[in-house]
């Protein structure tokens, strides 16, 4: 149970845009972290390296200066963590893209494949979460 | 040149895990709350989106008046692809994914540094999953 933060969730989404239009217009790289990751192996992926880290990293300098950083593990048990992250990681890569690239940089561009991908992905999460919570056993 | 992509490529980083951060979507629980419609419902993940599609939206505009990226030959546009089963059945399996664990991969990886094996664990998972689509013969 989390509270309705609507200032803050805003002001962290105006960041996530900025990183998104800064990529774009520098490096002309869409903001997909699923891509990112995926692309670290290729040659030449020195930039993607740098977004993780500073990714990562970020967080990291957030908590060491003091600030409050909401990372708690997730809530769920070791094998289903397990199945969920093959099926992000999978998933992503089949379909070209995550709440990022689909969801923020492909709805900014109102790239139709985009607006279908994230309501898929919306509905589908959405499905599973009623499905734990509200649906047999409870 | 490199190293100005590189201090770009960074840059952009720092800024997407300090959005995460300041919006609280590092935390799975809270993104499992926006999923959750029929439970106690958080809707600040929409505020996210809110906030984040305009900004994204005003670089592409700006994109668009440029002739490339500062440090650029080209934007790389993304290949114009219908929407296709591919596509739907990627976006289906990650949003189960999702839905399971409250991770997409930004907060998965920006969350690493809590220490907890439950986040190491998921991420290593997707990075397995990743590897298992490159592997994959036929697609």
């Amino acid at each position: 149970m989390t509270n309705f933060t609507p200032i803050s969730a805003a002001i962290g989404g105006i960041l996530i845009g900025l990183s998104t239009a800064w990529l774009w217009l520098t490096l002309g790289r869409v903001a997909g972290i699923s891509g990112i990751l995926g692309g670290i192996t290729r040659t030449a992926a020195g930039w993607r390296l740098a977004f993780l880290a500073g990714l990562i990293g970020t967080p990291v300098v957030f908590a060491l200066a003091g600030g409050t950083v909401a990372w708690r593990a997730p809530d769920t048990s070791w094998p289903i963590l397990i199945a969920a992250g093959l099926l992000v990681g999978f998933g992503t890569r089949l379909g070209s893209g995550c709440t990022s690239g689909h969801g923020v940089c492909g709805l900014a561009r109102l790239s139709p494949r985009s607006i279908a991908a994230t309501l898929t992905f919306m509905l589908t999460a959405a499905l599973v979460v009623f499905m734990i919570r509200h649906g047999i056993g409870h | 040149m490199k190293a100005c992509r590189i201090l770009a490529g960074f840059l952009a980083g720092c800024l997407f895990g300090a959005g995460l951060v300041v919006s609280h979507m590092i935390d799975p629980l809270k993104v499992l709350g926006f999923l959750d419609i029929a439970g106690d419902w958080d809707p600040s993940l929409a505020f996210v989106m809110a906030g984040a599609i305009p900004a994204a939206a005003i670089g592409v505009a700006l994109g668009h008046r440029a002739r490339h990226p500062l440090y650029a030959p080209a934007f790389a546009q993304p290949p114009r692809q219908p929407v296709n089963a591919r596509l739907l059945t990627g976006a289906a399996l990650f949003g189960a994914g999702w839905g399971l664990a409250g991770y997409c991969p930004g907060p998965a990886l920006a969350a690493l540094g809590n220490g907890a094996p439950g986040t190491a664990i998921f991420v290593a998972a997707m990075l397995a999953g990743m590897a298992a689509f490159r592997w994959m013969p036929a697609r």
